[in-house]
C-alpha cells in the first residue's frame, strides 16, 4: 500500500484505532474476554482482534451470553467462526441460569434484562477483568456518552456521572479486585462503517443479514418472521415477504425489514438510504421507553 | 425556523427501500466514497445556540434519522421543531438539570466523515473541554453576535490552543438578531483575531451564521452578501488536516510483543503498536530506547499483510533484523533523531480531581505505552484561564485548574515537546489509590 499524501481513509483510521484499543487491553488487563454473539458488530470486532495479533492467535477467549432464543443460523455461524480462529468459546446460558434459579423468566418473554445477571455471574466465575463489547456510540444517546474504556464497579454497574476522563488515546485500565472495564473498540464506528468494512474485507456474515423470502406477520408496525419463537397470534395473518435482518438479537423480538438486498453491497445501498435508526426499526425491546438503554446499562448490561 | 423538510419514508413496512431514486444515489455516494475523518470539538452553553447548531449540522447533512426526528418533533414546544433536542442527553442529566460530559455525534458528507465531540459549557467545563479537544483536529467556538466575545469564548479558544487543536473556527451565531450587520461581525472577527494571535492559533476562520435558520451553515446565505468566506460545513469539509500530523520525527512506542510460537511462525517476533509520528519503511535503520541499540526494520505488517511504509495513526507490527530484547514501553526511533530521555517532566497540567494536586504528592504517569511512578516536585504557577495571569503564589491545583508542574519520574520517559509532537508530548496522571484519571499533561520546554 502506498499512500503518497499519508492519509488514511475513514475505515483505515477506525480500524487502526480499534486495533490500538484491543492491543492496549491485552497488554494492560489480566483476563480479557470478547463478547461474541455472531451478530455483525461482534463479527467485525472479532476480525479486528484477529488482525491485532496476527499471525499469533487471539490471546483471550470469546464468550456468548446465550439466551436460548437464538436464530439457529447465527449459532451455527458462531461455532464455525470460533473453530476457524482456534479461540476458546465460553457459553453463559440463560436457560441454565433459569433452571438454577439465578434468574426468573419475565412475563413478556424478553430475556434482555435477565441476561445481565447471567453475564455478571460468568464474569465472576471466570475472573474476567475486561469485557470487549461491540457497541457503537451512534446506536443510542446513552451510548453516545460512554467511554471506550468504561469502568464498572464490582456489580458491573455503569455510573454515567462518575466516568473517568478519557484523553487522547491514553486509556486507563486500572481496577481494584472485583471491578472490571467494559471496552468498546467500535465506539466511533457507524452502522454504515460496519457494513462498508464487511464489504471491503469480505468478512463472512450469517445469511440472515441478506434478503430472503420468509413467512412473516406484521406486529406493532414491524415485520416478524414466523419461526419457532414467533407464532402468529389471533388476528395476525401470516404472509410471504422478502426481508432481511438489520440487527440480530433474540429470535422472539427481532424484526426484519423489507429488502431486496441479496449482497452486502446492496445492503449498504439500502442502509445509506434508510432514514430510520436500526434499533428503532427492529428492536421491540428498545421501544419501551426513551431511556430504556440507559436503565439497562446502569444494571450492568452492555 | 424554516419549515421542516421531510425525507421519504423509505422504511415503511409496506415498501422496500428504493435504492434507485436521486436521494438514494446521493446517499449511496456519501456512504461509499473514500473519505477521511475530521474530529471536531464544540464547546459552549445552550444559550450560545450550540445544540441548535449541532442539530442543524446533523439535520442538514441528513445524519438525523426519521425516528429521531419524529421523537424531537413530538418533544418540541411551540410551532418549531427544536433541533437542540437532538443532542439532548441522558435522563439522569435531564432530571438533575446537569450535563454530564462529552457526547459524540457522527455525520458524513461525500468528502468526509465527522466525529463531533460535544462538550457542555458550564459545569466542569475545563475537564470536559480538554477531554473533547484532546483528539480534535478542529474546534468550533460559538459566539453570540449580540454579546460578542465573552469570557467563555476566550476560555474555549484558550483551551483549544493549549491542547494544540490545529484549526479554530469561530461561529458568530444569531446574526439574524443583529440585522446581519457586517460591522458587528467585523468587530467580533477583529477582536478574536487579535486574541488568537496571542495564543498562537495556527489557523482561524470566522463565519457569520444563524444556526436556527441555517444561514451559512450548509448553504450561503442571501442575508450576508458581504461575506465571501466559506459556509461552516464547506470549511469543515475542505480544511486541510493532512499536514497537521508530524511526519518528520519517527516515533513508535511498542505496545505489545507478538510471538505466535507456532509451527508455521516459529521464529516470528513482532513489535505491535501505533505509529506516533514520522514514517517507517522496511530497511530503515532504527534505534530502540531505552537500550539505545540499533538495528534495521526487516518488515512491517499491517492489518492486511506486509506494507511498504507506516505513518500515523497506523497500527502495525514492526519486525526487526536483530534479535533484541524489546518490550512494551520501549520506543523505536531513528538513530539521528531520538526523543529526549528524561525523568524530569515539565508540563502544563490540567487537574481533574476533587482532591487537589500538591507538591510532594506521588502519582502514576502514563505516557505512550509506558507507565511510571512520579513525584510532584514543584508547582511553578497556576494559570487563570480567563486572564492568562500566572499565579506564582499558588500552592495547589484544584479541580479544573491548569498549572505548570514539574514531576520527577522513577524511570526515564522518551518525550518531545507537545507543541512539536502531540503524541510523545502528552501524558495522563492516575491516582494510584483510587485508580482514577486525575490529570492531563502537556510537556513544554522548561522556563
Amino acid at each position: 500500500m502506498t499512500t503518497p499524501d499519508y492519509r488514511l481513509s475513514q475505515l483505515e483510521t477506525l480500524e487502526a484505532e480499534s486495533i490500538h484499543v484491543i492491543r492496549e487491553v491485552a497488554a494492560e488487563l489480566e483476563r480479557p474476554v470478547l463478547l461474541f454473539s455472531g451478530g455483525k458488530d461482534s463479527i467485525v470486532m472479532l476480525e479486528l482482534a484477529r488482525k491485532a495479533f496476527a499471525p499469533a492467535r487471539i490471546p483471550f477467549p470469546v464468550m456468548h451470553v446465550d439466551t436460548g432464543l437464538n436464530f439457529p443460523d447465527v449459532l451455527e455461524f458462531r461455532d464455525k467462526r470460533v473453530a476457524e480462529l482456534g479461540v476458546q468459546l465460553i457459553v453463559a446460558s440463560v436457560p441454565d441460569a433459569i433452571a438454577r434459579g439465578l434468574v426468573k423468566e419475565e412475563p413478556n418473554g424478553s430475556r434482555n434484562r435477565i441476561q445481565t445477571p447471567v453475564l455478571l455471574d460468568a464474569v465472576e466465575e471466570h475472573g474476567f477483568t475486561a469485557l470487549f463489547g461491540g457497541a457503537r456510540r451512534d446506536e443510542d444517546k446513552a451510548r453516545a456518552k460512554e467511554r471506550v474504556f468504561s469502568f464498572r464497579d464490582e456489580f458491573g454497574q455503569w455510573d454515567p456521572k462518575n466516568q473517568r476522563p478519557e484523553l487522547w488515546d491514553l486509556y486507563n485500565g486500572r481496577i481494584h479486585l472485583g471491578e472490571s472495564i467494559r471496552v468498546f473498540p467500535l465506539s466511533n464506528w457507524t452502522e454504515l462503517d460496519i457494513w462498508q468494512y464487511i464489504a471491503r474485507e469480505q468478512i463472512a456474515i450469517p445469511p440472515l443479514y441478506l434478503a430472503q423470502e420468509r413467512e412473516v406477520v406484521e406486529r406493532h408496525g414491524m415485520l416478524y418472521a414466523v419461526n419457532e419463537f414467533i407464532r402468529p397470534k389471533d388476528g395476525e395473518q401470516p404472509f410471504r415477504a422478502t426481508v432481511r435482518y438489520r440487527t440480530v438479537g433474540d429470535a422472539n423480538l427481532t424484526a426484519a425489514v423489507r429488502s431486496e438486498a441479496t449482497t452486502v453491497e446492496e445492503v449498504i445501498a439500502e442502509i445509506a438510504v434508510t432514514r430510520m435508526t436500526e434499533r428503532g426499526a427492529t428492536r421491540g425491546d428498545d421501544k419501551v421507553s426513551d431511556a430504556a438503554m440507559e436503565d439497562r446499562k446502569k444494571e450492568g448490561y452492555f | 425556523m424554516a419549515p421542516a423538510e421531510t425525507y421519504p419514508a423509505v422504511t415503511d413496512v409496506d415498501e422496500p427501500v428504493d435504492v434507485h431514486s436521486a436521494v438514494a444515489e446521493h446517499a449511496v455516494e456519501i456512504a461509499t466514497a473514500r473519505k477521511d475523518i475530521l474530529r471536531i470539538a464544540t464547546a459552549g452553553s445552550v444559550d450560545d445556540g450550540k445544540s441548535t447548531l449541532i442539530g442543524r449540522l446533523l439535520y442538514d447533512s441528513k445524519a438525523i434519522f426519521e425516528d429521531q426526528y419524529e421523537a424531537v418533533a413530538r418533544a418540541s414546544k411551540g410551532d418549531h421543531v427544536d433541533l437542540a433536542l437532538l443532542t439532548d442527553g441522558l435522563r439522569a442529566e435531564r432530571e438533575q438539570g446537569i450535563t454530564i460530559d462529552v457526547a459524540y455525534r457522527y455525520f458524513a458528507t461525500p468528502r468526509r466523515t465527522f466525529i463531533l465531540g460535544d462538550t457542555p459549557g458550564h459545569v466542569q467545563y475545563t475537564r470536559n473541554m480538554v477531554t473533547g479537544a484532546s483528539t480534535a483536529d478542529l474546534a468550533i467556538v460559538l459566539v453570540d453576535a449580540r454579546k460578542g466575545m465573552v469570557e467563555q469564548s476566550r476560555r474555549h479558544a484558550f483551551l483549544a490552543s493549549l491542547l494544540r487543536v490545529p484549526h479554530l473556527v469561530v461561529a458568530v451565531n444569531k446574526m439574524d438578531l443583529v440585522d446581519w450587520s457586517e460591522q458587528t461581525f467585523d468587530a467580533i472577527a477583529d477582536e478574536f483575531s487579535a486574541f488568537a494571535a496571542k495564543l498562537s492559533v495556527p489557523d482561524l476562520t470566522v463565519v457569520p451564521i444563524s444556526a436556527l435558520h441555517g444561514d451559512n451553515v450548509v448553504t450561503h446565505s442571501p442575508n450576508t452578501p458581504w461575506y465571501e468566506g466559506p459556509t461552516l460545513l464547506h470549511h469543515l469539509e475542505h480544511v486541510h488536516v493532512a499536514s497537521d500530523r508530524n511526519l518528520t520525527d519517527a516515533r513508535f512506542p511498542v505496545q505489545y510483543v507478538v510471538r505466535p510460537q507456532t509451527e508455521a511462525h516459529h521464529d516470528y517476533r513482532g513489535y505491535a503498536g501505533t505509529v506516533a509520528s514520522g514514517v517507517f519503511r522496511p530497511g530503515d535503520e532504527v534505534q530502540v530506547l531505552p537500550s539505545g541499540l540499533t538495528t534495521t526494520v526487516a518488515g512491517i505488517d499491517g492489518p492486511r499483510g506486509p506494507v511498504e511504509e507506516a505513518f500515523p495513526p497506523m497500527s502495525v507490527t514492526l519486525r526487526l533484523d536483530d534479535d533484541l530484547d524489546v518490550s512494551r514501553g520501549d520506543l523505536v526511533c531513528k538513530p539521528e533523531n531520538a526523543p529526549t530521555a528524561t525523568q524530569d517532566l515539565d508540563a502544563l497540567v490540567c487537574w481533574m480531581a476533587d482532591e487537589p494536586l500538591r507538591p510532594r504528592q506521588r502519582i502514576a504517569v502514563k505516557h505512550t505505552t509506558r507507565t511510571v511512578r512520579a513525584m510532584v516536585k514543584e508547582l511553578a504557577y497556576r494559570l487563570d484561564v480567563n486572564t492568562l495571569h500566572r499565579d506564582r503564589e499558588a500552592t495547589e491545583l484544584g479541580l479544573n485548574d491548569i498549572g505548570r508542574v514539574r514531576l520527577r519520574a522513577t524511570q526515564p520517559l522518551f518525550v518531545d515537546d507537545y507543541i512539536r509532537n502531540r503524541v510523545t508530548g502528552r501524558f495522563i496522571l492516575v491516582d494510584e489509590a483510587t485508580n482514577a484519571t486525575v490529570g492531563a499533561g502537556m510537556l513544554t520546554p522548561a522556563g
